[in-house]
């Protein structure tokens, strides 16, 4: 096979939302140095907003809501466990992503005197700021990745971090078409690859029917493991209310500002806000257990003019297929209300909190490796969250690797890991990746879907780590397939790491997401902290308590219990 | 092992009466890469059952090519 080297200063892995910003301001920030962004799609269209966006969730616009009211809300549908600094950077740092987003052409919804068009979706105050022309966002990105004279590798995936000497040295890859061994040395780099997307196996059993896009597999959560770095809240799972099947956003946040609301099947509301938290996913899972359920979203008490306005919204941006599902169904929401049902489980700090763990800089615990986007530890960040923290590794990376040199790669990593991807072509009769990743898949659902038992999430931990074994069974034919082989490697990280954090933290807390059977109530006094875990020196998993840094925004938890439920 | 093939209803449809033998449009834009080319004939087709139905490739086609239809086990 042939060996690609490239060399950069800095190396943007994954080229969404964080990964396009980073390369940009670490352009602006150094406009003499190399950037080159790694994607294994293409930047026009890859990573969580391939099809654009309706809307931005965590939007702090000065005269409207300030970064303290913003870190409250946060520190209080996260159940605390939050370091506050990160959070408020997203609000600090919030409004200048979208005025440049704006002189880039983005468009945000305005009012008839030209103010910022907010929407209250969250308990108290609005952040929620529509773009209804958002469908291209991810073009106007990638024009201005080209304008910053930022270099663009498409097709090709990073499946290892370098470290040498304590320090990040660069990374390796898969040409996803030519089948090529990359290996690319950089003085600092960055890590955008979103959320785990594919963690549980959707119910309609179709492997890419899942919310996320499904390139996103926790390519990063796995690199940043085994490049030594520390990993937070991994039990704190993404699982959303979402339409059944379909499996994407219904999409309460649009819908909400114009009336609608989500109701159970006698068409009453059982929560008052629909803001995505554990708690509120946890009054969902109740009313769906209940005899109350299924759940739908109702909109067919709005008048027509306000259906075809969200409906206008919904099907042109984000998942714009969303329309031809109803229609393939006879569905209409004038009629019917859109039935929901909760996702299987993901792993994804944009809207939870499991990710590589950051601090404000988005620097991990590893000198020169980054983290922002969806696998960065901030929670509750979204899009704007994304953006934000793009900017600050950009800029911080571009400072850190100013007086350092390349380091030639250790031949020996290369070498291990060269045979490590490419074992699945020695055997192209083995087992179908589709299967090993199916199988795995399920074993999430069936071991570690909440609510969360103890012996169950045992026998899974167990699988998951005997099913090291079974990632030798796969064959590849092509370097297609090869790539989605690497992909099931990254899942089985995941689904380890999901499972042992989830046995580490013995109370309940984050509702529905770390719901334990066996310990249903939060215990503030031994568990109000971080749980993370690393690959110690013997390569094995460790966990740990990390301490919640001392708050900057007072809030009084025992008062303000995060509660939506109707009652 | 033995390898069998399976039949299989895909998302994306190609009428091949419309696609353009030197137009890559759909495969650029694939987030998850699964259109290529049959070699024979230069029309596009999808190899992989890999489908996100998120639709780049049905509006970057400059003849109205492609239909994507939602995957039949989501439908």
């Amino acid at each position: 096979m042939n060996i690609q080297y490239l060399k950069t200063d800095f190396l943007v892995v994954g080229g969404g939302t964080a990964g396009t910003m980073a390369a940009i301001k670490a352009k602006q920030a150094s406009p003499e140095s190399d950037v080159l962004i790694l994607e294994k799609a293409n930047i026009r269209r890859s990573g969580a907003i391939a099809m654009g966006m309706d809307g931005v969730n965590t939007a702090v616009i000065p005269g409207n809501s300030t970064p303290e009211q913003y870190v409250r809300e946060i520190t209080i549908a996260n159940d605390g466990i939050v370091n506050q600094k990160a959070v408020y950077e997203t609000g600090r740092l919030g409004f200048s992503v979208i005025q440049e987003l704006e002189s880039w052409g983005v468009k945000f919804q305005k009012d008839h005197e030209g103010n910022y068009d907010l929407k209250q979706v969250h308990r108290v105050g609005k952040y929620v700021l529509p773009m209804p022309e958002g469908k291209d966002l991810k073009k106007i990105l990638a024009r201005q990745v080209k304008r910053h004279k930022v270099n663009v590798t498409n097709r090709v995936m990073a499946t290892r971090v370098m470290v040498q000497n304590g320090r990040v040295t660069g990374a390796v890859g898969l040409d996803v078409r030519s089948g090529d061994f990359v290996v690319i040395q950089a003085k600092a780099v960055v890590l955008c690859t979103g959320a785990c997307g594919r963690l549980g196996l959707p119910a309609s059993g179709y492997l890419y029917g899942t919310y996320e896009n499904p390139t996103n597999a926790g390519d990063g959560y796995a690199m940043a493991y085994h490049a030594g770095a520390e990993l937070t809240n991994i039990e704190c799972f993404q699982i959303n209310p979402l339409i059944k099947d379909y499996n994407g956003p219904a999409c309460a946040y649009v819908a909400s500002p114009f009336g609608a609301y989500t109701a159970n099947a006698e068409g009453h509301r059982f929560i008052n806000c629909d803001y995505w938290s554990g708690q509120m996913m946890l009054e969902v899972y109740k009313e769906l257990n209940s005899g109350k359920g299924p759940v739908h979203l109702k909109m067919y008490h709005l008048d027509d003019d306000t259906i075809n306005e969200i409906e206008t919204i919904l099907w042109d941006n984000e998942r714009p297929s969303r329309g031809r599902f109803h229609e393939g169904r006879g569905e209409n929401y004038r009629t019917h209300g859109v039935e929901m049902n909760i996702s299987e489980i993901g792993l994804c700090s944009g809207h939870s909190a499991s990710g590589v763990w950051v601090n404000e800089r988005a620097e991990t615990t590893v000198p020169g490796l980054y983290a922002a986007g969806d696998m960065a530890s901030v929670p509750h960040n979204y899009m704007i969250g994304a953006f934000v923290y793009g900017r600050i590794a950009g800029e911080n990376a571009m400072d850190y690797l100013r007086d350092l040199e390349h380091v030639e790669p250790d031949a020996d990593f290369l070498a291990a890991e060269q045979a490590r991807i490419y074992a699945p072509m020695e055997q192209p009769e083995g087992v179908p990746h589709t299967q090993i990743e199916y199988k795995l898949r399920r074993l999430v659902n069936d071991y570690l879907q909440p609510p969360k038992s103890p012996n169950k999430m045992d026998i899974g931990l167990q699988k998951f780590v005997a099913y090291e074994e079974t990632l030798n069974l796969m064959g590849a034919r092509d370097p297609h397939e090869l790539m989605r082989c690497m992909e099931v490697h990254f899942i089985r990280d995941c689904a380890e790491m999901a499972a042992r954090a989830s046995l580490y933290r013995k109370e309940t807390r984050w509702g529905l997401y770390h719901y334990r059977l066996d310990y249903p109530e939060k215990n503030n006094e031994e568990w109000f902290c971080h749980v993370n875990l690393k690959k110690d020196g013997a390569g094995h998993m460790e966990l740990f308590k990390r301490p919640v840094e001392p708050y900057i925004v007072d809030v009084d938890l025992i008062e303000e219990v995060y509660d939506v439920a109707v009652r | 092992m033995a390898l069998t093939s399976q039949r299989v209803d895909v998302p994306v449809i190609v009428d091949e009466s419309k696609c353009l033998e030197k137009c890559v449009a759909c495969i650029e834009v694939c987030p998850l890469d699964v259109l290529v080319k049959n070699p024979e004939t230069g029309k596009a087709y999808m190899k992989y059952d890999e489908c996100w139905f998120c639709l780049p490739c049905e509006q970057e086609c400059p003849t109205g090519a492609i239909t994507v239809q939602i995957p039949f086990l989501l439908r």
